[in-house]
């Protein structure tokens, strides 16, 4: 289980020359985060929600507080290994454009090591399988595939170290509506099939509540609320009210 | 593969096709040439073209064919090692400061600023001027120069990588840097420093011409260019196919480097292959001419 308590990180401003104070961009942060479950962090931009996710994948530091997996430090590589993954927003840079499909997919195993060569081969064809693609996408170039293809391989990619924990960074948000449907539906037959949890990171509240069980709704970098999706409609705050009214309206 | 798409644009086919033959002849000079470059024949002096020498006589009555084919050594072979070892450097320094960013950039880059801020002509004269005349003193000035302005435009390429989703995640999957640098910046910058390299080494020939031309370059008797045409300068209006013939060749090899650096880009650039926009070809072009103008 992830355990995060009080981070806060902040960052310089630009240039040598500007002698602005450091801009705080999270405050004290703490949560929990269970097996299995699906929490969603909602925010609007500059909330820092971002940041958070990068935190969380431990390939940046937090000025203060610490992340722990199962009391483990995130930031080290090894607890990271087979723990959690991510997806992340801009499906046109998410995979390298000189990889094939195979290679991006078997990247993450060859990192990790130990997997014998015929193995990793015949794994990516059934990790594509498992998101609703078959096959003949392994030699495809991510140039050729649609914004819902690719972001469905970076997901393949994402599940091929088995991880407990996926974060998903604004995953479906530069996907078209009908695409974004498709991809949240996936997310979640794979969480009911292979019990993997995830924290999606979003604006979109509508689609944080078809995937989460419980959403922490943040702004200006503090924690906000903290509300189960069932009780989505009695929150208390009168920053999570403003932003329900806005998606109901 | 990337032979194949080249070979299907025929003016990059055409251009390739000098490129390497002009390597190769330089290479195989020795054995191509039909007459020692150096050889004096006050006979035959300002003698026009016969059978046994192709493209006459010079004014000491040197074979002016076999000077050319030695001349590739100096104006393509040398330049060519210059310009690699520039860019080698121009990318290490590069690489390093658009990808970690921060100190290492804000240092490398000032010092990028310094180099950069010495016109190049009077630096590469300056050099000269100390170390004296000669092909080698200015080759060294070339390399201390050029990496600099190597290494601030493939910082800017390397930036945008830097900063991918992919780079991103071989983070997350706890990937070392030189497993992220080797596999995932690297090979996307390749046809990037490619194009760079390539435009800047029609430029860099031009230089060693005129530098040569100056009397500044390689010294009498070897074959150059440059200094083949300073040399027939006094009869250029009796004998003008004596400047003309190094001057031909100095402008077919350099617009063929520069079709074939144009051509090289769009074979390189898995997108490009599919859409030509109006758009990246004056992209291409703004870039070539910034390359020109340096």
């Amino acid at each position: 289980m992830l355990k995060v308590d009080r981070i806060s990180k902040s960052y310089r401003p630009k240039g040598w020359l500007n002698k602005a104070h450091r801009k705080q961009v999270l405050h004290a942060i703490s949560f929990e985060w269970d097996r299995g479950e699906c929490l969603g962090i909602i925010g609007e931009s500059g909330s820092g929600k971002s940041t958070l996710g990068r935190l969380l994948l431990g390939i940046e530091k937090p000025d203060h507080g610490i992340i722990a997996w199962d009391g483990q430090p995130i930031t080290d590589r090894n607890v990271r290994q087979g723990n959690i993954s991510a997806v992340f927003q801009d499906y046109t840079s998410s995979i390298n454009p000189f990889y094939t499909v195979r290679q991006a997919i078997m990247e993450p195993l060859k990192l990790a090591g130990g997997s014998p060569p015929s193995f990793m081969e015949s794994y990516a064809g059934k990790l594509l399988q498992q998101v609703g693609m078959d096959e003949s996408y392994l030699d495809k170039y991510p140039h050729k595939l649609s914004g819902g293809e690719a972001q469905r391989v970076c997901i393949a990619r994402a599940l091929s170290t088995g991880p407990a924990c996926i974060v998903l960074d604004e995953a479906i948000s530069s996907l078209d509506g009908s695409v974004q449907m498709q991809v949240l539906e996936l997310l979640r037959n794979l969480s009911d099939s292979l019990g993997v949890g995830y924290i999606f990171i979003t604006h979109d509240i509508a689609a944080a509540a078809y995937l989460c069980n419980r959403m922490m709704i943040i702004q200006d970098g503090r924690i906000v609320e903290m509300v189960e999706t069932k009780q989505l409609k009695d929150v208390q705050s009168p920053y999570a009210k403003e932003l329900l009214r806005k998606v109901m309206a | 593969m990337l032979l194949k798409r080249i070979w299907n644009d025929r003016l990059a086919a055409l251009s390739l096709t000098i490129v390497g033959a002009m390597l190769l002849i330089g290479i195989c000079a020795p054995l191509i040439a039909p007459h020692p470059p150096n050889e004096v024949n006050m006979e035959l002096r300002y003698a026009g073209a016969s059978w046994q020498y192709w493209l006459g006589n010079d004014h000491l009555g040197r074979c002016v064919l076999s000077r050319l084919i030695y001349g590739i050594r100096p104006s393509v072979l040398w330049v060519l090692a210059a310009l690699i070892a520039s860019v080698f450097v121009g990318t290490a320094v590069g690489i390093a400061a658009g990808y970690w960013r921060g100190r290492v950039d804000a240092v490398l880059m000032r010092l990028c600023d310094i180099m950069l801020s010495f016109p190049g002509y009077v630096m590469t004269l300056a050099v000269v001027g100390m170390l004296g005349p000669g092909l080698t003193n200015i080759l060294i000035a070339f390399v201390c120069l050029k990496w600099a302005w190597f290494a601030r435009v493939i910082r800017t390429v390397i930036l945008p990588i830097a900063e991918a989703d992919y780079v991103k995640f071989a983070k997350v999957l706890g990937a070392s840097q030189l497993w992220i640098i080797v596999r995932h910046v690297l090979p996307i910058a390749l046809p990037e420093v490619a194009v760079i390299a390539s435009s800047a080494f029609g430029s860099m020939i031009l230089q060693i011409s005129g530098l040569s031309f100056l009397g500044l370059g390689i010294q009498a008797p070897h074959a150059e260019w440059g200094m083949m045409m300073n040399e027939a300068r006094t009869v250029m209006f009796t004998r003008p196919e004596l400047m003309l013939a190094p001057g031909i060749v100095i402008m077919v090899v350099v617009s063929s480097v520069n079709f074939l650096s144009d051509s090289l880009q769009k074979a390189l650039d898995p997108k490009l292959m599919v859409i030509r926009s109006t758009n990246g070809m004056k992209h291409r072009y703004q870039r070539k001419e910034a390359a020109l103008q340096q």
